[in-house]
């Protein structure tokens, strides 16, 4: 019997969990799927009170946000429902009384938000994965004092250095330049990324290098073929954080850039029609920023559970 | 093959003096082995003829050239380490042939195909080459790791504790495996240990250290018959030598706390107060022996009985081959090979 009963309250725990993580679910979902509607919502439905749950989707918010519009005089309507050349966004477009007259510049901060944001991950984790091993296989003079400096510049919240950051930046021509922000990017990245790799070079037993170094290899071609293939968990969850700091960076992108090398998270609230805020291109452009970070998310996840988690259990 | 010196070497770690004015050298095809306990600075030794580790003062001379300035790849020495010594995202073969594609040497993969063959068949790991070094048992990695140190016949071996991680049998038959190997191949090899077992079935000449500083350098029989100091009397020997304080009068040694008094050895100049060493083999018991004692323990290993004899406020170890009839609580009568004695000064350097 107090085997049943043993199983039976097993089962009640895991219901328990089940259902705690299911609720924990919907309440972060209930953001993201409220963009999701209302980027597929025809304008009425949006700032409808009380809010609507059904309604018929539309493409007008994508359009909105990939193209320039012009309002149209009703001859000139007249004149382009006869047309037969018409794509379908033209038709959306014309519906509401609009000609579509060129593309946005979605797409464009878009490009530069992955320029931005994929280089400066890329710095950032190959030069955190150098220092890291430096710090980690050297005997580095004053070595606790150099990772605490490193630690110590995420302890200023990053908005009371924007106003020097941009004085300088205008000096050095760096303003609105896609190197200005990499570099700052790097630079922000680079403490999590010497502090979070070093962890795991630190895992990595020293005798696997000295084997590679006896046995007829350079200090960097053991570095190449021994430490680099045992680091791709840690190299992808660094990655990962990096990646979602920069990609998502609101403040200083707004600040430091204009229009050349501006990111998509300062443009997109900025997406004003001809007829006021466009509630649905907004939320067409919030839902497309997100998909990157998902995919990367999801194609690294193997390595992150296991790289937050690495260190904390002992094999 | 090579030959391997080392002089006057010294190495701290920050106030750590690791090791201190080391010097000895290695014969071409020699086994050599470096007794002493943890921390004595075996390791260092290696490290810092493999290059690994950089000495702070002294020489370290590979076939009688300085080879300090050398990093670690261009000394071409085999580097056979404790453990994690294999590479664990490639294969057996791959490990194995890993020295081979060095950019040093520039082997062609064919060659390199039939050196790890013919290393794999000589280990008897052929079937094990497909496989991921991950799944291996800790004696097949061990094989693996020693193949991947014969492949490329190196100058010199370096093995630290190869032995040290494998369990009491398997121990025991790769011991084996490796002497043959090394006196087949006739290789110089430099091989750490705390095990005394180890030095003494292997060895050609053992260095034993202690602190950081050579005690004794000799044969196994050196250092088993006439160990320099009570640390190597102690260090060599299972189960341990008999260490007893005495005091000379008269021609006589009596062991202090104890009953048992010896005739003091003419031959020699002994202090006043000393210290006898008998080996355990030298404590025969036998009813016509000379002094009697009371048996505290008997630990029977088959081949021999390890017996505890209590006398006066001292206890000796005595092995007796076979199987005893003594019991626990017995009297039993033993004597003590006179010409077997080894005498320590108070400050335990053999007289």
């Amino acid at each position: 019997m107090p085997k049943v009963e043993h199983q039976g309250r097993a089962r009640a725990v895991k219901t328990v969990r089940v259902t705690l993580a299911i609720a924990l679910c919907i309440i972060y979902l209930i953001p993201v799927l409220w963009m999701l509607s209302t980027a597929f919502k025809p304008r009425e439905a949006i700032v409808a009170v009380p809010p609507k749950i059904t309604f018929n989707p539309t493409m007008e918010g994508f359009v909105s946000l990939f193209t320039k519009r012009s309002t149209l005089t009703r001859m000139q309507m007249e004149q382009y429902q006869q047309r037969t050349d018409l794509s379908w966004w033209d038709k959306v477009a014309l519906e509401r009384g609009l000609a579509i007259i060129g593309p946005s510049q979605y797409v464009d901060r878009v490009k530069n938000s992955l320029i931005i944001a994929g280089i400066s991950t890329i710095a950032a984790v190959t030069l955190g994965l150098l220092s890291a091993y430096a710090f980690s296989r050297f005997r580095v003079r004053a070595q606790a004092d150099w990772l605490f400096f490193i630690l110590s510049t995420r302890m200023l919240p990053p908005v009371v250095v924007t106003i020097p950051i941009f004085l300088m930046y205008r000096q050095l021509g760096l303003f609105d330049t896609h190197i200005g922000l990499i570099l700052l990017y790097t630079a922000f990245n680079l403490s999590l990324s010497v502090w979070l790799l070093k962890g795991f070079v630190d895992e990595i037993p020293r005798e696997y290098e000295e084997a590679a170094l006896v046995d007829g290899y350079s200090r960097w071609q053991a570095f190449r073929k021994i430490v680099l293939p045992q680091s791709v968990t840690g190299i992808a969850a660094t990655a990962v954080f990096s990646l979602i700091f920069a990609w998502n960076e609101y403040a200083f992108a707004l600040m430091l850039t204009s229009d050349r090398a501006r990111t998509a998270p300062p443009s997109i609230p900025s997406v004003v029609g001809t007829a006021g805020r466009e509630w649905a291109a907004t939320a067409a452009g919030s839902l497309l920023f997100l998909i990157p970070v998902v995919i990367v998310a999801f194609a690294v996840r193997k390595y992150l559970l296991r790289g937050i988690t690495f260190g904390a259990i002992r094999q | 093959m090579a030959d391997v010196g080392l002089q006057h070497i010294s190495k701290r770690f920050g106030q750590n003096l690791a090791l201190d004015d080391v010097s000895f050298e290695i014969k071409d095809g020699e086994f050599f082995v470096l007794l002493g306990p943890t921390g004595a600075g075996k390791t260092t030794t290696l490290r810092i003829i493999a290059g690994l580790e950089r000495q702070d003062q002294g020489v370290v001379t590979i076939d009688d050239e300085p080879a300090d300035h050398l990093p670690p790849a261009e000394r071409d020495v085999a580097f056979v380490f404790q453990q994690y010594s294999l590479y664990p995202t490639m294969t057996v073969y791959d490990n194995l042939a890993f020295p081979l594609r060095s950019p040093l040497r520039r082997i062609p993969e064919a060659e390199i195909k039939q050196r790890v063959e013919e290393t794999a068949e000589k280990l008897r790991i052929s079937h094990l080459l497909q496989r991921k070094t991950a799944h291996l048992s800790g004696g097949e990695m061990q094989r693996v790791s020693i193949g991947r140190a014969i492949v490329r016949h190196p100058r010199i071996f370096l093995m630290d504790e190869p032995l040290s991680n494998l369990d009491a049998k398997l121990r025991e038959a790769l011991r084996i495996e490796l002497s043959h190997l090394q006196k087949t191949q006739g290789s110089t090899t430099l091989f750490v240990t705390h095990d005394q077992t180890e030095a003494l079935t292997m060895a050609d000449r053992i260095a034993v250290l202690d602190q950081g500083r050579i005690v004794q350098i000799g044969s196994p029989y050196d250092i088993y018959d006439r160990p320099a100091t009570t640390f190597v009397a102690q260090m060599v020997g299972s189960p341990k030598i008999n260490l007893l304080p005495a005091a000379r009068e008269n021609g006589n040694l009596h062991i202090t706390d104890s009953p048992i008094t010896l005739p003091a050895d003419a031959s020699v100049e002994l202090p006043a107060a000393l210290v006898v060493g008998v080996r355990p083999e030298d404590v025969v018991i036998e009813d016509s022996g000379q002094f009697s004692g009371q048996v505290m323990l008997i630990e029977p290993l088959g081949m021999e009985t390890v017996i505890y004899l209590k006398s006066g406020g001292q206890t000796l170890v005595s092995t007796t081959p076979g199987i005893t009839r003594l019991r626990i609580g017995n009297e039993a009568r033993f004597s003590i090979a006179r010409q077997r004695i080894h005498y320590f000064g108070s400050d335990g350097v053999r007289i």
